[in-house]
C-alpha cells in the first residue's frame, strides 16, 4: 500500500480542491497528480461531499448545521477505507467522526479509542474448570462491558454445564434455568478463542476481520459487508451477527469504547468478543475476568514469562478444544 | 463507431422482438413483473428491519438465498454441456439449441449475483469487494474466487454469444477462430464455478458435513442433470410457442446427457450415504439430523426424503430407453429431477450443514414469507431476463431480423 499523503481527509464542508502540497504548476497539479486508489477514492468523496453540501443547502434552506454537519460526516464515514490500511492519522479521524457522529446524534459524548497494539504483548487466557460454578456473572458483565445488543440478548460467553463422568458438549446444557453449581456437574465457558490460526479470517472476502499483533481478532465494522461466512467457517461459535437494529438503552451505553471492540455496531455487520480491547490494551483485564466470582478466569500476556497465564501453562495440565482442526486457540482449560 | 451502431440496432430491434408478441405473452411477463414487484417489495422490508425478517438465526446463518445461489450456479454452468458438443465437437443436433442454453446460463448467472447480495447484512458496503477499490481477500478467501469466476463466466455467456448474434444480424457468417478460443474458455471456466462454489463449503473444516472431497463432483454431477433438464423442458416451451424448430434428435440428445448425469449423481449419493452410516461418527451427525432427525427434530426428513424419491424415480425413467424416448416420461423425468436438484442443494446440504451448531444446539431453520417473496422475486426476475433474450434471439437465428444500414 501507498502511504497515502492527504490533507485533504477533512474537506467536509465542501471548500476542495485544496490539495495542500506546493507544486509549481497548477495544472499540474490538477491533471497529473499520480492518483493511488485511495487517493482517488478520497477526491471521489470530497466531490460527492461538495456536491451533497451543495443540494443541501440549496434545497434545505431550513436544515440545521447539526443536521448538515451529521450528513457530512456520515458520508465521509461511508467512503472511508479498510482500518487495517489505515495510516495513524487516518484513524484518529475516523475515531473522531464517529465521536461527533454519536454526539451529534446522542448529545452524549463517547470516548472512542483506536489505541493500537502494545509491544512485545500476545494475550493468552485460560479457564480453570474447578473453580466455575455457572454464576454466568461473566456473561453479564461482558453484555454490560462491550454494549451487546440487548434486544436479541445476544452474548459472547456461553456457559455449558457438563454432567460428571462426560465432556460431550451435544450433550452438555447451555441454557440452565436452576440453582447452580448443581450436583453432579460441572461448567465450563467458551468464547471466541482468538486462534493463532483463525478461520474465520481465511475466509472474509473483504479483510474486514484479521488477528492484530497482539493477537486479538478484530472485525472493522464499517468493512464488514455481512456475508456471515466468517461464522460458517468458525468451529467455536464464537460469532454473532446483528440480525437487526443493535438495541442498547442510552443510559447503560459504556461510553469507554474503542474502534476494534465496543463502540456501537449497526444491524448486518459481525461481532465478536475482543478480550475487551478497550480495556487490554490498556493493561487492564477483561470484563469476564474481572467480574468471575471464582478466579476461575485468567487472563494475560503470553510472552511474559512472569505473568499469571504462563505459570498456568507450565505448572497446569492444560487442554484446548477441537484441537484436531489445527486453529491453535489462545485459550486454555485446565483444572486444579 | 460502425459497430457500436450495429449493436445499438440490434439492442433496439431485440427489445422490438421482446416487447411484441401474443396475449399469452403479455400475460406470462405482466404476470413475471408482478412477482419481480412483490419480490421488491419484501427486499425493501428486508432492508429496513434487517436480516430478522428472515428465518436465519446465529445457528443456521445461511437459508434460502444461498441455497438458490448454490443451485443456480449449477443451471448456469450446464451451459457447457451444450456448448461443447455444438462449438468444439461440431454437432449440428446441439447448434440450435446452444444460444437458447447460454441465455440460460445468463439469466442463472444474474439470479445468483442477485441472490448473494440480498444474503449479504450491508449490501450497500458490497464495493468493498471490488478489486482495486475495495480489499479483496484474493486468493485465501473462496468467496473472493467466486466474485472473480462468477463474473468472468458472466462476461463470456455474454461476448460469445453477443459475437455471433452480431454476425448472424448482419447477415454474415460468424469467424469460429474469433469466437473458439471465447468457447474453450467457457468449458473450463463452467466447471470451475460450480467447483470453486463447492469448495466454498468444502474448505470448512467447521462444518464436517460439507467438509466433503465429493462435494465438487456431486455439484458437478447434479447440475449437469438438473440444468439440461431445465433446457428440455424450455426448448419444449419456445418450440411450442414460437416459429422456431427444434429437432427431436436435438432434444434426445440432451437427454442423454440428463441421463448420464443423473446415474452418476445417484452414485456419488449412494457413496455419500455409505460412507456417513456404515460406521457413523462423530461428524455424521448432521446426517443423522438430515435422515433421522435428533432430538424430536425432524424439520428435513420429508424435505430429503422427497428429494431422494424424485431423484431415484426420474433417474429409471431416464434409464429405460423406451420411457425417455417418450416426451411425456421425459418431461416428467426432468421436472422431477429439477425440483429433487433444487432440494438437495438447499433443505439437503446447505441447512443441514449448520445442524447441530458447533456445540451441539439443535435449532431448526424455516423460511420467513419474507425469504420466501425476495426468492420468488429473484425466480421471477431470471425467467423474465430469459424470456427477453430467447426473444430476441429467435428472429435473428431465423433471419426474420436482419440489421437495416438506411
Amino acid at each position: 500500500m501507498d502511504k497515502p499523503t492527504d490533507k485533504d481527509t477533512n474537506c467536509g464542508s465542501g471548500n476542495c480542491g485544496c490539495n495542500g502540497n506546493s507544486k509549481p504548476d497548477g495544472t499540474d497539479q490538477t491533471f497529473n497528480k499520480v492518483t493511488d486508489r485511495r487517493n482517488m477514492l478520497k477526491s471521489l468523496t470530497a466531490g460527492l461531499l461538495a456536491g451533497t453540501g451543495l443540494v443541501n443547502s440549496a434545497c434545505s434552506v431550513t436544515a440545521s448545521d447539526d443536521t448538515r454537519e451529521k450528513k457530512s460526516l456520515e458520508w465521509e464515514e461511508y467512503f472511508k477505507g479498510n482500518y487495517q490500511l489505515m495510516t495513524d492519522e487516518e484513524k484518529e479521524g475516523t475515531v473522531q467522526r464517529l465521536a461527533r457522529l454519536y454526539e451529534l446524534n446522542n448529545g452524549k459524548h463517547a470516548n472512542i479509542s483506536a489505541q493500537g497494539a502494545r509491544e512485545d504483548v500476545l494475550y493468552g487466557y485460560a479457564f480453570n474448570i474447578s473453580k466455575c460454578q455457572g454464576y454466568m456473572d461473566c456473561v453479564n458483565a461482558c453484555v454490560q462491558e462491550n454494549n451487546q445488543d440487548r434486544g436479541s440478548q445476544m452474548q459472547y460467553i456461553r456457559i455449558h454445564e457438563h454432567e460428571n463422568g462426560q465432556l460431550n458438549f451435544e450433550l452438555a446444557e447451555d441454557d440452565y434455568y436452576h440453582e447452580v453449581p448443581a450436583e453432579g456437574h460441572f461448567y465450563m465457558g467458551t468464547q471466541c478463542f482468538h486462534c493463532e490460526n483463525p478461520p474465520c479470517v481465511e475466509v472474509c472476502p473483504v479483510k474486514a476481520t484479521w488477528k492484530e499483533k497482539d493477537g486479538i481478532v478484530v472485525i472493522d465494522y464499517d468493512w464488514c459487508i455481512g456475508c456471515r461466512y466468517c461464522m460458517a467457517a468458525c468451529p467455536y461459535d464464537g460469532r454473532r451477527f446483528n440480525w437487526s437494529n443493535p438495541q442498547v438503552p442510552e443510559e447503560e451505553v459504556n461510553e469507554n469504547q474503542h474502534y476494534l471492540g465496543n463502540r456501537l455496531r449497526k444491524k448486518g455487520v459481525m461481532e465478536k468478543c475482543t478480550f475487551c480491547i478497550q480495556r487490554s490494551r490498556e493493561g487492564k483485564n477483561p470484563a469476564c475476568v474481572e467480574a468471575c466470582p471464582t478466579g476461575a478466569r485468567i487472563f494475560g500476556n503470553l510472552l511474559d514469562p512472569n505473568s499469571e497465564i504462563r505459570w498456568v501453562l507450565a505448572n497446569k495440565k492444560v487442554f484446548r478444544l477441537k484441537e484436531d482442526l489445527g486453529t491453535e486457540p489462545k485459550f486454555w482449560y485446565f483444572m486444579d | 463507431m460502425k459497430q457500436l451502431t450495429i449493436f445499438f440496432s440490434l439492442v433496439r430491434d431485440g427489445l422490438d422482438s421482446a416487447t411484441t408478441g401474443n396475449t399469452k405473452y403479455h400475460v406470462w411477463m405482466g404476470a413475471l413483473t408482478l412477482i419481480m414487484l412483490l419480490g421488491a417489495y419484501s427486499y425493501y422490508i428486508q432492508l429496513s428491519e434487517g436480516l430478522i425478517v428472515t428465518g436465519m438465526t446465529d445457528r443456521v446463518s445461511w437459508g434460502l438465498y444461498i441455497s438458490n445461489f448454490t443451485f443456480l450456479v449449477g443451471v448456469a454452468a450446464a451451459a457447457v454441456m451444450l456448448v461443447m458438443p455444438t462449438y468444439v465437437l461440431k454437432d449440428v443436433d446441439f447448434s440450435r439449441a446452444v444460444l437458447i442454453g447460454e441465455g440460460m446460463a445468463v439469466a442463472a448467472l444474474i439470479m445468483c449475483l442477485a441472490f448473494v447480495t440480498v444474503d449479504l447484512g450491508g449490501p450497500a458496503n458490497a464495493w468493498h469487494l471490488i478489486p482495486g477499490i475495495g480489499t479483496f481477500n484474493f486468493p485465501n478467501s473462496m468467496l473472493s474466487w467466486d466474485v472473480i469466476v462468477l463474473n468472468g463466466y458472466l462476461f463470456i455467456n455474454l461476448t460469445v454469444p453477443l459475437y455471433i448474434l452480431m454476425k448472424k444480424y448482419q447477415g454474415k457468417e460468424p469467424n469460429r477462430r474469433v469466437y473458439l478460443p471465447g468457447v474453450m474458455i467457457s468449458v473450463f471456466w463452467a466447471v470451475g464455478i460450480h467447483m470453486v462454489t463447492a469448495f466454498l463449503y468444502a474448505g470448512l473444516p467447521a462444518r464436517p458435513f460439507w467438509n466433503n472431497a465429493l462435494l465438487g463432483p456431486r455439484f458437478l454431477a447434479s447440475a449437469f442433470a438438473a440444468g439440461p433438464a431445465l433446457i428440455i423442458l424450455a426448448l419444449q416451451v419456445i418450440k411450442n410457442n414460437s416459429s422456431y424448430k427444434i429437432e427431436h434428435t436435438t432434444i434426445r440428445k440432451i437427454s442423454m446427457v440428463v441421463t448420464v448425469a443423473a446415474q452418476v449423481n445417484l452414485i456419488m449419493l449412494i457413496s455419500e450415504l455409505f460412507k456417513e452410516f456404515y460406521a457413523p461418527t462423530h461428524h455424521s451427525i448432521s446426517a443423522v439430523y438430515l435422515y433421522f432427525g435428533l432430538e424430536g427434530k425432524n424439520a428435513l426428513m420429508p424435505w430429503i426424503y422427497t428429494s431422494i424419491t424424485m431423484n431415484v424415480i426420474a433417474t429409471c425413467i431416464l434409464t429405460i430407453h423406451l420411457l425417455r424416448k417418450d416426451l411425456k416420461w421425459l418431461n416428467l423425468a426432468c421436472i422431477l429431477l429439477f425440483v429433487a436438484v433444487w432440494i438437495e442443494k438447499g433443505m439437503g446440504l446447505i441447512i443441514p450443514g449448520f445442524i447441530p451448531g458447533p456445540w451441539g444446539d439443535i435449532v431448526e431453520y424455516f423460511p420467513t414469507w419474507i425469504e420466501i417473496g425476495v426468492t420468488a422475486g429473484i425466480w421471477a426476475m431470471g425467467f423474465f431476463i430469459f424470456t427477453i433474450l430467447v426473444k430476441a434471439f429467435i428472429p435473428i437465428e431465423q433471419g426474420t431480423l436482419r440489421y437495416n444500414k438506411s
